[in-house]
C-alpha cells in the first residue's frame, strides 16, 4: 500500500516464506525416507467405515445446502436417522431418538437461546 | 471484595450451572472419543447468553471433571477417555487386570484433586504477581512474548517440530484473513463479505476439535468396545497410605503440571507424559512400571489437572492461551467484557476472585461427583455411539451456526474439521495451528506498530531489558533442538 512502510502484505508476505521453507524441508527429510507416496488408513478397507465416514461428511454438506430451503426440522431429523442408521441403531431407535434429538436441540436453541435457525418451507408454521 | 465474589458463585443459578457442566463434564471425559477441549467447544454457544461468571465457571468445571474422567475408561477399556490420560492407559488397564482398579481410580480421582488445588493456588498467587510487572510491557514486549510462546507451543509438541511450525503457520494464515488488521485493508476475502470480517474461531475449533474426533470415532466404526470386570466398593481405601508414600511424586507432578500447563500451546496431555516419564525415571522401582503400578498414575493424575489452572496464568495475564482449552476460553473472555490482560486485575477484580473461587469449588465438587461418576461408569460406557455421535453432530451444526447466525459458520465447521482429521493423521499437531489463529492478530499488531516505532530497526526490538531477555529466550528454544543435535554429533 502506498504511503506506508509496513503495509498489510508484510506479515502473509512473511507467514508465506516460512511455509516455503518448511515445505522445502519436508519435501527434503519425505525424499531421505524413500517411503511410499502416500499411504492410505486401514478403515478405507472397511466398507461400512467408508460408508460412516461419507455419510457423516454428506450429510453436513447436506445441512449447509438445504437447511435453508428444507428448514431446521426436516434437515435435521433427515440427516439424524441417516447417521445413526448407518451407525447401526435399529429403525425402532433410531427414528425416536432422532425425532427428540431434534425437537429438544431446536428448542433450546431456538426458543431459549434465540438463534434463530431457518424454518424453511415451513415457514408459515413457525412458532 | 472477596465478599462480593462470593455472592457472585453462591448465586442459585451459577451453581445450578456448575452442577449441570460437572456432569457434562464427567460424561463428556469419560466417554472415549470426546474430549475436554470439545466440551468447551460445544459449551460456548450455550454460554454466549449467560452472565460472564456462570459463562467461565461453566467451562472452568466442565473441563476440570472432564480431564479426571478420561481415567475412568483407561480402567475398563484400556483407551483413554481423553488424550490428557493417554500417558498411563495401559498402566491403568493393567492394575484393573490384577483386580487393583479400585485403586487405581481412586487414585486418578484423589490426585487429580490434589493436583487441581496446587494449580489453582498457583494461579492464584502468580496471576497478579505476574499482571504487575506485564504493566509496564510495551509492543516489543508483547512481540517476544507471543513469540516466545507460538515456539514454545511448537517444540512441546509431540513428534517432528517441523511439522508442528507448518501448522503453526497455517494457523497465522488463517489469522490474517479479513479487514482486522493494522492496515485495516481487506486481505484474502476474495470479495465475499463473509470472509471481510475475518474467520470466526468458534466454528473453526468445534471442527477441529469436536467434528475431527468425531470422523476419528466413525472411521474405527468396526471395533466394538470391550469391557473389562472390575468390582469397585471404596475407592478411597487405601488413599491416604498412597498419599503418605508418594509426597514427592505428588509435588513434582502438580509442579511440572502447572508449568507445562502455563507455557503456551502444552496443555494436561503433554504434562501427563512429561510427568509419567519423570515419574519412571526418578522412581526406586521403575521396572514396576507398566505392569500395573500405582505411582506413575499418581504423579501424571496429578500433573495434568494441575495444568488446567496453569494454562490460565498466560490466558488471564497476557490473553496468550496456555492450551487449547484456554484458546477457546479468551475468545469468552472478550464477549463477557473480560478482556485478558494485566489490567484485568483492576477493571474486573471482583469476577476475576469469582472465577477462583470457582476453580476451588469445582476441584472439591469432583469428590462426590468423581465417586458417583466411578459408580455409574458401566453405565456411561454404555451408552449407544450411533445415538451419541449423531446428536453431537447436530449439536455441532447448531453451535457452529449460532455464533453469527449465519450457514458460514457451519461451512467453516466443516472445512476445519476435514482439515483437523487430515492434519492429526498425517502427524501435524493441532494445537500450533488454534494457538496461530488465537494469536496471528496479536503477533501482528505488535510486529508491525514496533516496526513503525523503531522505524524498521531491529536492534530496537532488543535494546529495552526484558525484550532483550525475552529475545534470548526465544532464540535459545528455537536453536535448541539444532544445537542438542550438534552437541551429540560431537560426542559420537
Amino acid at each position: 500500500m502506498p504511503g506506508q512502510k509496513f503495509g498489510p502484505a508484510w506479515f502473509p508476505g512473511l507467514v508465506a516464506a516460512g511455509l516455503g521453507l518448511c515445505g522445502i524441508g519436508l519435501i527434503a527429510a519425505g525424499l531421505r525416507e524413500r517411503g511410499p507416496w502416500v499411504t492410505f488408513p486401514g478403515w478405507l478397507r472397511s466398507a461400512r467405515a467408508r460408508l460412516a465416514v461419507a455419510t457423516v461428511l454428506g450429510g453436513l454438506l447436506f445441512y449447509v445446502l438445504a437447511a435453508d430451503w428444507l428448514g431446521f426440522y426436516l434437515t435435521a431429523l433427515l440427516i439424524t436417522v441417516v447417521w445413526m442408521r448407518v451407525l447401526g441403531a435399529s429403525w425402532r431407535l433410531a427414528l425416536p431418538a432422532a425425532a427428540v434429538a431434534t425437537v429438544v436441540i431446536h428448542l433450546s436453541f431456538y426458543k431459549l437461546l434465540r438463534i434463530p435457525l431457518p424454518w424453511g418451507i415451513f415457514e408459515r408454521y413457525a412458532f | 471484595m472477596l465478599f462480593e465474589a462470593f455472592k457472585l458463585v453462591l448465586d442459585p443459578y451459577v451453581l445450578w450451572v456448575i452442577l449441570g457442566s460437572a456432569m457434562f463434564g464427567l460424561f463428556v471425559g469419560a466417554v472415549p472419543g470426546l474430549t475436554a477441549t470439545m466440551a468447551t467447544a460445544l459449551l460456548v454457544p450455550v454460554t454466549f447468553f449467560m452472565p460472564p461468571v456462570p459463562a467461565i465457571a461453566s467451562i472452568v468445571t466442565a473441563t476440570a471433571m472432564a480431564i479426571f474422567a478420561g481415567d475412568i475408561p483407561s480402567c475398563f477399556l484400556r483407551m483413554p477417555g481423553t488424550p490428557a490420560s493417554a500417558a498411563y492407559t495401559d498402566e491403568a488397564y493393567a492394575m484393573t487386570k490384577q483386580g487393583q482398579g479400585e485403586i487405581a481410580l481412586g487414585a486418578g480421582l484423589v490426585f487429580s484433586v490434589i493436583g487441581g488445588l496446587f494449580g489453582t493456588a498457583v494461579l492464584i498467587i502468580a496471576a497478579p504477581a505476574l499482571a504487575e510487572v506485564a504493566l509496564k510491557f510495551s509492543s516489543f514486549e508483547y512481540f517476544w512474548l507471543v513469540m516466545l510462546g507460538l515456539l514454545s507451543a511448537v517444540f512441546l509438541a509431540l513428534g517432528n517440530p517441523l511439522k508442528g511450525v507448518v501448522s503453526l503457520l497455517l494457523g497465522l494464515l488463517v489469522a490474517s484473513a479479513g479487514l482486522d488488521n493494522p492496515a485495516g485493508y481487506p486481505r484474502f476475502t476474495f470479495g465475499s463479505a463473509e470472509l471481510a470480517g475475518g474467520l470466526t474461531l468458534i466454528p473453526i475449533m468445534i471442527g477441529m476439535f469436536a467434528v475431527s474426533e468425531i470422523l476419528r470415532s466413525v472411521a474405527a466404526i468396526d471395533k466394538p468396545w470391550e469391557m473389562a470386570q472390575a468390582k469397585i466398593g471404596n475407592v478411597f481405601r487405601g488413599m491416604w497410605g498412597l498419599t503418605k508414600k508418594y509426597p514427592v511424586q505428588t509435588l513434582r507432578g502438580s509442579v511440572l503440571g502447572t508449568a507445562i500447563g502455563a507455557l503456551p500451546g502444552a496443555g494436561a496431555d503433554i504434562a501427563a507424559w512429561m510427568s509419567y516419564a519423570m515419574s519412571k525415571r526418578f522412581s526406586k522401582e521403575p521396572e514396576k512400571f507398566g505392569t500395573g503400578h500405582v505411582e506413575g498414575i499418581i504423579e501424571a493424575g496429578a500433573s495434568n489437572n494441575s495444568a488446567l489452572a496453569g494454562a490460565w496464568i498466560p490466558a488471564l495475564v497476557f490473553g496468550i492461551p496456555g492450551d487449547s482449552i484456554t484458546a477457546i476460553v479468551i475468545g469468552v473472555l472478550y464477549i463477557k467484557g473480560l478482556n485478558p490482560g494485566p489490567t484485568i486485575f483492576m477493571n474486573n477484580a471482583v469476577s476475576l476472585y469469582a472465577i477462583f473461587i470457582v476453580f476451588i469449588l469445582a476441584n472439591l465438587l469432583m469428590i462426590p461427583l468423581g465417586v458417583a461418576a466411578i459408580k455409574s461408569a458401566k453405565q456411561m460406557l454404555r451408552a449407544p455411539r450411533e445415538i451419541l455421535l449423531p446428536v453431537i453432530l447436530l449439536f455441532c451444526i447448531v453451535g457452529s451456526f449460532a455464533i453469527n447466525n449465519s450457514a458460514f459458520g457451519v461451512i467453516l465447521m466443516l472445512v476445519f474439521g476435514v482439515v483437523g482429521y487430515l492434519m492429526e493423521e498425517n502427524g501435524f499437531p493441532v494445537a500450533p495451528a488454534i494457538l496461530g489463529m488465537v494469536l496471528g492478530a496479536m503477533l501482528e499488531e505488535n510486529f508491525i506498530s514496533s516496526m513503525i516505532k523503531a522505524d524498521g530497526d531491529p536492534v530496537a526490538f532488543v535494546t529495552r531489558p526484558i525484550a532483550g531477555g525475552l529475545a534470548v529466550a526465544t532464540f535459545v528454544i528455537l536453536f535448541w533442538p539444532l544445537g542438542a543435535r550438534l552437541l551429540r554429533r560431537a560426542k559420537g
